[in-house]
């Protein structure tokens, strides 16, 4: 108790300091050596990295006697095509891996951002350093979107080494039939990495928000990824599709349209557009609520 | 425990008074503070909702001319060249028929579409799902020998090529290929030819045959299509009894290209058909757009041994999800024959077949050659397929009786199929009273 009131008036008189951009490096610095050297991030990562795996050794199990997949379309997204090119398990492993793995992956790391530095009793500490509230939030948010994209990349890095092992790399033939170079096909996939990261900030911005509401870092995880749970249930239901358009998730698989020749935008505009609305929507809420709260531990 | 203040809030001051009185603020401020993200959803909703209404601003001032005038321009419309965007949307009235398919075949639940034996490459089996639901479409096409046409499904795409006298069509889901040649692709029907049969070129076309004493051919004043100025030419049966309500069609003012197909039902509701450009290019396509080789690993499937390939699937595979699959293909194809899908006016028929009437009222007769009314043998054509609905769709029927007999009426929100009990068949784009009055006739 004595800390606490010692640290009201250190706080108060801290405010008139204004800090320095080079402290804002430092906190997100900071933030981000915080939260990938935590052992939760890796095994996280470490689970990311190992879908591309089991996908590619089960493909390859499957048709290593040389016959074509005969399953006819099933499974993930682009599956038939990889024994074709080694390059289509990035598309495989990304389609796989996009409507739960990655978006629990955000949900516990964003969620746990605000939330679980108030439950660890820290959050009262990083206030305490000149940061100001919403400064904070910000180097939050940067340090969730960070892991969105290394989260992706470790996917996809997997995923091209796994392919590369297994499977013939080479011209590869596009979904619309067209043929393109392998170092186009490397470019596209370097930029659906790009997307498919992008498609994460909303429900980063979400777990953020759901952060701030709670003490309790479980309880944030855990209502973050099961608003993900039940979005993508909604998102099914045939009934809701006046409603669907707006989900986040709705378009999520859009990130297949640059494998198109030519590349069909619309729905990956669309896609953009809805996460830059959810990350501002759900951002602002964030701030409205992390600026004004109590915070007492 | 006393509350925290947030670090730009002056007051050092605690104690219980002050902390309520803070409590107070704090809620008020953070009230105040969450009109921000409230604001953030007003302004989306308001662009959402505003923006397509601001963006048609009007329609454009375009010379006066006549409807022959606009029907000659179609007519002489040369556009050899032009890549666009088309959305198709479909609504037939085949409500189980409808679901069965789309379950079945559109492959948009993760679809089993080969099970029933055959290539999914297969044009004929893949194009029916354009039958119910919306669909974009992309077409590409340079000169009469380069033809693309691609369906777009989520994270897969369905393309026939034809370059030259090679057609070929591609199946990224199941990553199989169809390939046939020019040749006997004409044999099969002329689908594959012009491979624009969804578009509203290829169905103003079909309308615009049937266009005679029996139509009312006017211009409807202008239109935006795709960022292009458009005439809007409105065709309307004369003759009663017919189903079809109003079809519009917007002409390109420039080319004389139809940009836009919509066709209304004379009952009213939703568009059965409504086809059209949401963009449109005519430049020249890429060469590659043409060029196909089947990636490796493909399953390649030729146009010739494909029955045998779907004979042979279908003996072999007799599991109850082969026979679904079968059945539901079958029925599919049963819509492809029949008349009216591709031919609106009706005018299509089985080899055998005779048209009673004129116009739009026109009813395609045939006999099924079966005596059991709902045949279910493999008659050709538009019989066998109608003998394969009447399998399973025969308690959607309505019994009707007439000095033919008796029989049963299929209903579509367009086409009407009357089999009679002594196995004779009339369809057409008419009115249920219509069929029973040509049967009568006919009798």
């Amino acid at each position: 108790m004595s800390r606490v009131e010692a640290a009201v008036p250190a706080g108060a008189v801290d405010v008139p300091r204004r800090p320095g951009p080079l402290w804002t490096f430092g906190l997100l610095r900071s933030e981000l050596v915080t939260t990938f050297r935590r052992w939760r991030t890796l095994a996280l990562l470490g689970v990311l990295a190992a879908v591309p795996v089991l996908v590619g050794i089960a493909v390859r199990i499957e048709t290593g006697d040389g016959s074509p997949d005969g399953r006819g379309g099933g499974g993930p997204a682009f599956i038939s095509q990889i024994t074709n090119n080694g390059l289509f398990l990035v598309f495989t492993a990304l389609a796989a891996t996009l409507p739960f793995f990655l978006p629990m992956a955000i949900g516990v790391v964003a969620g746990d951002a605000i939330a679980g530095e108030a439950g660890a009793g820290t959050l009262r500490y990083l206030l305490v350093a000149p940061a100001g509230r919403t400064r904070l939030l910000l180097t939050k948010y940067a340090t969730t979107i960070a892991f969105c994209l290394v989260a992706t990349l470790v996917v996809a890095a997997s995923a091209m080494l796994v392919g590369a092992l297994l499977f013939p790399l080479g011209d590869l033939t596009t979904i619309s039939g067209t043929r393109i170079t392998f170092a186009e096909g490397l470019g596209r996939a370097a930029l659906i990495a790009l997307v498919v990261a992008a498609s994460l900030t909303g429900v980063a911005a979400l777990g953020l928000f759901v952060s701030t509401l709670t003490g309790s870092g479980i309880a944030a995880m855990a209502t973050t990824v099961g608003l993900l749970i039940t979005v993508q249930i909604l998102d099914q239901i045939p009934q809701l599709h006046a409603i669907q358009p707006y989900l986040f998730s709705h378009y999520w698989l859009s990130f297949a349209d640059l494998l198109r020749e030519p590349v069909y935008w619309d729905d990956l505009v669309r896609n953009l557009g809805l996460q830059g609305l959810y990350a501002a929507v759900f951002g602002t809420a964030a701030w409205a609520r992390f600026t004004t709260k109590d915070i007492s531990t | 425990m006393a509350p925290y203040e947030s670090d730009d809030s002056t007051t050092g001051v605690t104690g219980t008074t002050a902390g309520e009185a803070d409590d107070l603020r704090s809620g008020r401020r953070t009230a105040a503070r969450y009109v921000v993200p409230v604001a953030v959803v007003g302004v989306a909703a308001a662009t959402i909702g505003l923006v397509p209404a601001l963006a048609s601003s009007g329609d454009p001032d375009l010379p006066k001319i006549t409807a022959q005038q606009l029907i000659d321009r179609i007519a002489q419309s040369d556009v050899e060249q032009l890549s666009g965007t088309v959305k198709i949307t479909t609504d037939l009235g085949l409500p189980d028929l409808g679901g069965l398919e789309s379950g079945l075949l559109s492959g948009a639940t993760g679809g089993s579409g080969s099970a029933g034996g055959g290539s999914s490459a297969d044009p004929s089996a893949k194009l029916t799902e354009l039958a119910s639901g919306t669909h974009t479409l992309r077409v590409a096409t340079d000169g009469p020998d380069r033809q693309k046409l691609s369906l777009l499904e989520s994270a897969a795409e369905y393309s026939v090529i034809h370059d030259g006298k090679d057609v070929w069509g591609y199946d990224s889901k199941s990553n199989e290929v169809y390939h046939s040649t020019a040749d006997d692709s004409a044999a099969k029907g002329d689908r594959r030819e012009e491979p624009v049969p969804a578009t509203p070129k290829g169905l103003t076309e079909e309308a615009l045959k049937s266009v005679d004493a029996t139509t009312s051919v006017t211009v409807d004043g202008t239109m935006q299509v795709a960022g292009r100025d458009a005439y809007k030419l409105l065709v309307k049966p004369k003759q009663s009894g017919s189903t079809v309500g109003t079809i519009s069609v917007a002409v390109d003012a420039k080319t004389g290209l139809p940009l836009k197909f919509t066709l209304t039902p004379a009952g009213g509701g939703a568009a059965v058909v409504d086809a059209g450009f949401t963009r449109i290019s005519f430049a020249k396509p890429a060469a590659s757009t043409f060029d196909f080789t089947p990636p490796k690993g493909a399953k390649v499937t030729e146009g010739d041994d494909h029955g045998q390939g779907r004979e042979s699937g279908k003996s072999r595979d007799d599991s109850a999800k082969g026979d679904k699959g079968d059945k539901g293909a079958k029925g599919a194809q049963g819509l492809e024959g029949f008349p009216g899908l591709s031919g609106l006016a009706g005018s299509e028929g089985a080899g055998d077949s005779k048209v009673i009437g004129e116009g739009w009222t026109s009813i395609a007769a045939f006999d099924s050659g079966s005596k059991s009314g709902l045949p279910t043998g493999s008659a050709d054509g538009a019989a066998g397929a109608a003998g394969d609905l009447g399998g399973f769709l025969g308690s959607l029927g309505d019994k009707v009786t007439g000095k033919f007999g008796s029989g049963t009426v299929f209903s579509t929100r367009l086409v009407n199929a009357l089999i009679t009990d002594d196995g004779k068949v009339y369809v057409g784009a008419v009115t249920k009273g219509a069929l029973v009055k040509a049967a009568d006739a006919d009798h």
